[in-house]
């Protein structure tokens, strides 16, 4: 046996022998989950309205980061940021549309990704023009919860950030429920063309999805701040986890989005301890392979029929 | 067409004409000897890019107005040709062919980063041009037999060895076991290769090996695995996010070992950006501004940092140090050669053996600098104000090393 296998079954037998470390993995994977669902909410959201995929996504997340952390520098605590991030993004997303998704919306899948992907890069070296390359944290001191006798820890600002995600999940599926404008947004994400001639100004629906979207990626942009690091080029695994929350969940699929989300990292949080760090990102992509694979085969069974 | 292609040739011929005159003007122009270098302007490493050009500046600037280098009778100056190489390593690479084939540049002076440095290597390696190195440390940069590289910094796998022979002697000469999280790129996994080496030969034990992802964030399983396994010494190294993770998460986390040894402290501006978390944080550093070593440029590191504060208005870290020194050996080697020529030069480079304020220089066959050891400081605080004081080697260590770390629940 090469004594790298044997590294990985010691870790195997870790997780055994302290079985506590099942508990901290599911606790740390479903906080980490809600976070990433809350953006992959978002993308979920103008996907189905627009039909974009939005490469920016992470950056979006990003800059909403920065908001809050430049608020801790001016002396505010960062936690505010999940009130102002939002605003100033809801405003950042609308001018976006206007500037340059108007002009992709009706087109091709492959111009819109294009388009996106521009965005991304021209906003990384915005990032890292304005703010510099240094990587920096926000501080929001709210200390930690410990449980059996500090075996199990959960630092109070990732249960923060858990718990304003789904605040501000359950506030957006109440909007969209009782709005008029959220009835116009689902109205056209159902049939943009018969909203259109049912009086809905689909180009304001546009607009207002995309600023929706960038506010949520605000939000979650500043509670990574208090959570994680940021950099100006950290926003791409943010991107990648939130389309493959999206693509397993399925568009307009909101308890879909918060279940694959959390499934995710509960998954990866086990791939970690069971298979090695190295394997964690690597057994993510391996789990969405499998699971596309396994919903291609489904579909042509259903493709068959209707031959 | 026919007048068009005409046209077409016309300007080539101009172009070529040009491009050739270039070459002979441009390794020395005038009194000028001149030295190319990209360096990462824009991109990621944009920061430390502008470090290290601030470095190269503040001591072409420091030679230029204290004599310059004489060289057969004649006095020389200075001057450098940047480009940006947009932290690139393919145009990293493209700006080398065209320094060297374009702009006729015969001395380099090296990027930022490892990884840029093994883009550029096989370039002036290939066109026999002689570059000192000052930003790249990783260990494959001198197994590949390059003869015209040559690096002023101690290799990454040296970074944290002393670190584990710290934590054996703290342990009274016996084994330690050691838990080690190491970002997968080629600069952290060198580090992880020392830190291995370390522990064979002191028969230390390695009961957690974890490779973390570029993309990984959140350390939280890997500190878990800490906590429940209690190891006598934490090893980390991923860069500044690593660094900045890791401190954040350790402190979450209140886990609690008795030694942590890490990486990339000052770039990340831990204990800044951390303060009392990062307290007792052990950090490998190429340099200290409160080592003794000495030249006629600088006088020494205090004064260095002093007037190179003075000038570019923080600071200088020890990116920029390095850079600032990568001159002076250029300048004593073309004084030793007593000539121009590139090959003569790179012969007086091989045999480089000097002290600078950033420490004592002399090159291994491969280019390594051998004569100068890594420096490990430790993060301490007074009230909300932490600094770095460094703590090995003892002959520098201007505060005792705290060990082992006291415990979360009693700080």
């Amino acid at each position: 046996m090469p004594p790298k296998f044997w590294g990985h079954f010691f870790m195997d037998l870790l997780i055994f022998q302290a079985p506590i470390l099942m508990v901290q993995a599911s606790l740390d994977g479903i906080l980490l989950g809600i976070l990433f669902a809350l953006i992959a909410y978002g993308m979920a959201l103008q996907w189905g309205v627009m039909n974009i995929i939005n490469i920016a996504q992470g950056e979006l997340v990003i800059v909403g980061g920065y908001i809050a952390y430049f608020m801790y520098k001016a002396g505010v605590h960062p936690g505010f940021g999940i009130i102002v991030s939002p605003i100033i993004m809801y405003f950042v997303g609308w001018g976006l549309y206007k500037l340059v998704i108007n002009k992709v919306v009706d087109r091709d899948l492959f111009i819109s990704i294009l388009a996106t992907f521009g965005i991304s890069i021209l906003t990384q070296q915005l990032m890292n023009f304005i703010f510099g390359s240094d990587v920096v944290v926000a501080q929001s001191n709210f200390g930690t919860t410990m449980f059996f006798d500090g075996m199990v820890t959960l630092p109070n600002a990732k249960i923060f950030a858990a718990i304003v995600s789904i605040a501000f999940a359950i506030g957006l599926v109440i909007y969209m429920r009782k709005s008029k404008l959220g009835r116009a947004i689902r109205a056209t994400a159902q049939n943009a063309r018969a909203a259109k001639i049912m009086g809905v100004n689909t180009e304001k629906v546009y607009a207002a999805t995309f600023g929706i979207n960038a506010a949520l990626c605000g939000v979650a942009g500043s509670l990574i701040a208090i959570t994680f690091t940021l950099h100006p080029y950290v926003g791409l695994p943010y991107t990648v986890r939130s389309f493959m929350i999206v693509i397993i969940a399925g568009l307009g699929n909101l308890p879909g989005v918060a279940l694959s989300g959390m499934g995710l990292g509960v998954f990866e949080e086990f791939a970690d301890y069971i298979l090695g760090t190295e394997f964690r990102i690597g057994s993510v992509f391996t789990l969405l392979v499998l699971i596309l694979v396994y919903r291609r085969f489904k579909l042509s069974r259903k493709r068959e029929y209707l031959k | 067409m026919k007048i068009k292609n005409i046209i077409i040739t016309f300007i080539s011929a101009i172009a070529l004409a040009l491009s050739s005159s270039s070459i002979s003007l441009a390794k020395v122009v005038g009194d000028k000897i001149i030295l190319g270098a990209a360096v990462s302007l824009t991109g990621k490493y944009s920061t430390n890019g502008e470090h290290t050009k601030n470095g190269y500046n503040f001591a072409v600037e420091r030679i230029n107005s204290m004599g310059g280098i004489k060289v057969g009778g004649k006095t020389y100056k200075f001057d450098i040709i940047y480009y940006d190489d947009e932290s690139n390593s393919g145009r990293a690479a493209q700006l080398a062919e065209r320094l060297i084939k374009q702009d006729g540049v015969q001395y380099m002076l090296g990027p930022y980063s490892s990884g840029l440095t093994k883009a550029i290597a096989p370039v002036t390696e290939e066109n026999k041009i002689p570059m000192v190195e000052a930003n790249g440390a990783s260990r494959s940069l001198f197994t590949k037999g390059y003869k015209y590289l040559f690096a002023v910094l101690s290799a990454a796998n040296q970074y944290l060895e002393v670190a584990i022979d710290l934590a054996v002697e703290k342990n009274g000469g016996n084994p330690v076991k050691i838990a080690m999280a190491f970002e997968q790129d080629a600069f952290s996994q060198d580090v992880r290769i020392g830190v291995v080496e370390a522990a064979k030969r002191t028969g230390s034990k390695i009961i957690i090996d974890d490779k973390l992802p570029k993309e990984l964030n959140d350390m939280a399983a890997t500190l878990a695995k800490v906590k429940a396994t209690k190891p006598d010494v934490l090893v980390v190294s991923g860069h500044s996010k690593g660094a900045l993770t890791a401190i954040r998460q350790i402190a979450e986390m209140k886990v609690d070992v008795k030694m942590l040894a890490m990486t990339h402290c000052d770039a990340s501006k831990l204990a800044k950006q951390h303060g009392k978390n990062s307290e007792y944080a052990l950090c490998a550093a190429q340099w200290h501004k409160s080592l003794s070593y000495k030249d006629k440029f600088f006088g020494d590191g205090m004064k260095y940092d002093k007037e190179f504060k003075a000038q570019f208005g923080y600071a200088p870290p020890y990116q920029a140090a390095e850079s600032s020194a990568a001159l002076l050996v250029w300048k004593d080697a073309f004084e030793r050669a007593n000539s121009l020529d590139k090959d003569k030069v790179r012969d007086a480079l091989s045999k480089t053996d000097m002290q600078t304020f950033y420490g004592n220089i002399k090159f291994s066959p491969a280019g390594q600098n051998i004569a100068k050891p890594m420096v490990l400081f430790q993060v301490r605080c007074e009230g909300d104000k932490c600094e770095n004081k460094v703590v090995a080697p003892t002959k520098w260590a201007a505060a005792k090393l705290v060990h082992p770390v006291p415990k979360w629940s009693e700080r």
